[in-house]
């Protein structure tokens, strides 16, 4: 192992354990705000494998979330499944989804991939509004809290929500970590830097590209399903445009292209929202210009800052 | 003998409710001069009841919560005024949910876990109660709901969650069906908006109309994206008699002008529910087709000549006009068929508090126990909206309900519903839930 590996591997392991040792010391209103950002932390790190990794820009990944969302929640609403099964059938929903709407948006580049992908997000809107019958379309519905049990377990209580959504953090964070020290997270990096120069050596860039959507719209649905199972509620409002750029803010503000970006991004978010809209009614406003300081003076995000100035072996 | 009532006579005559109200306003006048203190002397703490009021003051809801937030201080105000809730201020603490249901959530937890809250209060949004709820029923939070969704009596939600200042949607629409069967027609077409909201009105009210003997002739579902309504009008069918719209969002005024483009002066009769025109004044450009129209109210924005000294007092306090818009701006039009849900369930609130003896959070199931023991809730001022019968099982209110006729620009009233007619078989016993 390389000691730059080895930094890796010690800043990310401190990092979990740090996600870990939290649970019990923090109080209850930040502790339920921790499970939460862990859960929507995941749902980023999916989409950092693509936009950061990748350099795909994506438009629509609220479909892959919504997809697990739902996944999950009509498997237990409509068939009856428990929280295990559902889980996984959330994650297939979103792998097939993403396979889908990658071969065919991969077609497209730029400008073009942004803009199919937020229509096929569009579209996935839309068919939840329109299967309003067994999605009440923008009202949602509930998964009762006695059916959120898995291995035994009610995935409502504090505690093990918490480290439910810790444990479903833990497997995002470690497959993203895999995956961009792995050759596939080589070559998707070659891709983003440039896509030319990578096909001429020989790489099929067409199947990484596509690999990067499903993996990343797989960790989507993860969060999504993960989502529902711990919060009890599946609406179509998480299949909204709002939810795609959310993951962008998110990524942007972290650190695109950073292991732990997409944490830092969603906490600092999460914070600035709930701080500011205490303050004024204007706290998008606020989020707006800090997003904008941040651009200007901070353009990688505060862990590509943070790889620029101090840690350069930072994943 | 002589007509003068003597002194003992006046003692025991019954009171009329202009002397009730005049007491009242003596006595909140009094309570008001008198130091804090003073107020709460009698109670065993002086710590102010905290209701945490979630209130939709950015999104699709601003313009609702704009209006809720305004009555909520109002009620709040005439509450603390009398002396408060078991002696205790009333203080209220209000979070912007962005009318977004996973923020709506997070709210309910800084409710209950940062501001230990005693209750959550004020949601209007379905889908932001549908996302909030099952965090208030998991915190144990009793979660006092002002929608007019059907979630609560559905049996969604939960045992925390509660609806007594305001009816459901279910109970409105159907009792609008023998008015329309009656009075303007029995070949009904209806156009709704193509998600949950226009969903229930679709479900519900043919299930009422061909009970009274009509029918639907066409059900037209206009896509919530749709900004052009022209090419659906074609499919209303000839033989028509009444339309049945419940249009929403900034797209109502120009279905409105494209509606009345289409019919011109020939036009069936046109039956709405006021949802669509919330907050919008009636005599805006392009709804002069209104005229003539009819729509389902909450609760009558115009003030009527038969008005209610309840109403009147109610819409003093919030500082409402006679036609309905802020008296300190007539642009800014209220949403008063729906805001006196907020003054209702507050003191639903305090009388709840009061009949359990709440101390404090430690008492939160006692207050549920209570409130569901409620039934009857006489016109009064802390119902200025009418009369209500409370469903301890379901969680949810019942009560009039009224239909108005645009004349002159004006809603006029011409028709008010029993609470009767708004009655269904319950959908679930949410006292056999463990609090």
């Amino acid at each position: 192992m390389t000691t730059d590996l080895k930094k890796s591997v010690i800043l990310h392991a401190g990092v979990v354990l740090a996600l870990f040792v939290l649970q019990f010391v923090l109080p209850a209103y930040h502790h339920g705000n921790m499970a939460r950002i862990m859960v929507l932390a995941s749902y980023a790190i999916g989409y950092n494998l693509l936009f950061g990794y990748t350099g795909l820009l994506s438009l629509g990944h609220a479909l892959f979330f919504a997809a697990g969302l739902y996944g999950a929640g009509l498997a237990m609403s409509q068939f009856g499944l428990s929280a295990g099964p559902a889980l996984v059938i959330g994650v297939v929903a979103g792998v097939v989804i993403g396979a889908v709407v990658g071969g065919l948006a991969l077609r497209t580049e730029g400008v073009a991939f942004m803009i199919v992908t937020l229509m096929f997000a569009q579209a996935g809107y839309l068919t939840i509004l329109y299967f309003g019958a067994y999605t009440r379309g923008d009202e949602g519905f509930v998964i009762a809290q006695t059916e959120r049990v898995l291995f035994g377990v009610d995935l409502s209580a504090p505690l093990v929500r918490y480290f439910a959504a810790f444990s479903l953090f833990c497997a995002a964070i470690l497959t993203c970590f895999l995956a961009v020290k792995s050759r596939f997270g080589r070559v998707l990096v070659a891709i983003r830097e440039n896509e030319e120069r990578a096909a001429m050596l020989g790489y099929d860039v067409a199947k990484y590209k596509l690999g990067a959507v499903v993996l990343s719209a797989g960790l989507s649905a993860l969060a999504g399903a993960g989502y529902a199972l711990l919060f009890g509620y599946v609406g179509a409002s998480f299949a909204s445009v709002q939810y795609s750029i959310f993951p962008l803010l998110w990524v942007l503000l972290g650190g695109a292209g950073t292991v732990l970006g997409p944490l830092v991004g969603t906490v600092f978010m999460f914070y600035l929202i709930d701080l500011s809209s205490g303050l004024t009614t204007a706290y998008m406003l606020i989020a707006g210009l800090v997003l904008v300081v941040l651009t200007v003076f901070a353009p990688q995000g505060v862990m590509g800052e943070v790889r620029r100035r101090m840690w350069r072996w930072l994943p | 003998m002589t007509t003068t009532k003597t002194i003992a006579e006046k003692a025991v005559s019954k009171p009329t409710r202009r002397d009730a109200l005049k007491t009242l306003a003596l006595g909140g006048a009094a309570a008001a001069s008198m130091p804090l203190w003073a107020r709460y002397a009698g109670a065993q703490t002086s710590e102010p009841i905290k209701v945490g009021f979630q209130v939709h003051r950015t999104g699709i809801g601003a313009a609702y919560g704009r209006w809720y937030d305004r009555t909520t201080s109002a009620a709040a105000a005439l509450i603390n005024e009398q002396g408060g809730i078991n002696g205790r201020p009333l203080e209220i603490i209000a979070e912007d949910d962005g009318t977004d249901p996973k923020r709506g959530a997070e709210v309910v937890e800084k409710f209950a876990a940062k501001h230990n809250c005693d209750i959550g209060f004020g949601t209007l949004f379905s889908h932001v109660v549908i996302g909030s709820a099952p965090r208030a029923g998991e915190l144990k939070l009793p979660y006092f709901v002002v929608s007019e969704g059907h979630h609560v009596a559905s049996g969604m939600l939960n045992r925390y969650t509660l609806q007594p200042g305001i009816t459901d949607v279910k109970s409105q629409v159907q009792a609008m069906a023998p008015f329309v069967a009656d009075n303007l027609g029995k070949k009904v077409t209806m156009v709704f908006p193509d998600f949950a909201f226009g969903h229930d009105h679709r479900d519900y009210f043919t299930a009422a109309i061909e009970a009274q003997g009509g029918e639907v002739l066409e059900h037209i579902a206009i896509p919530p994206t749709e900004t052009s309504f022209t090419k659906y009008f074609p499919k209303i069918p000839r033989e028509t008699e009444v339309i049945y719209h419940v249009m929403v969002g900034p797209a109502v005024l120009t279905f409105v002008k494209e509606l009345g483009e289409f019919f011109g002066p020939q036009r069936p009769e046109i039956f709405g529910f006021i949802d669509s025109l919330e907050a919008v004044d009636i005599t805006s450009p392009g709804l002069e087709f209104l005229e003539g129209t009819y729509f389902w109210e909450g609760n009558p924005r115009y003030a009527q000549e038969n008005q209610s000294e309840y109403d009147a007092f109610f819409r003093e306090r919030v500082g409402v006009d006679a036609n309905g818009a802020s008296v300190s701006d007539p642009r800014d039009v209220s949403t008063y068929a729906h805001m006196f849900g907020c003054w209702e369930t507050l003191h639903v609130v305090k009388a709840g508090m009061e009949a359990s003896g709440y101390r404090g959070t430690q008492d939160r199931a006692a207050l549920i126990e209570a409130v569901e023991a409620m039934t009857d809730m006489p016109h009064s001022i802390a119902h200025p909206q009418g009369a209500k019968v409370f469903n301890g099982k379901t969680h949810q209110v019942f009560g009039k309900q009224y239909i108005s006729k645009v004349v002159d620009g004006k809603l006029l009233l011409v028709h008010t519903t029993s609470i009767e007619d708004t009655f269904y078989p319950d959908e679930v016993d949410y006292t056999t839930q463990s609090l």
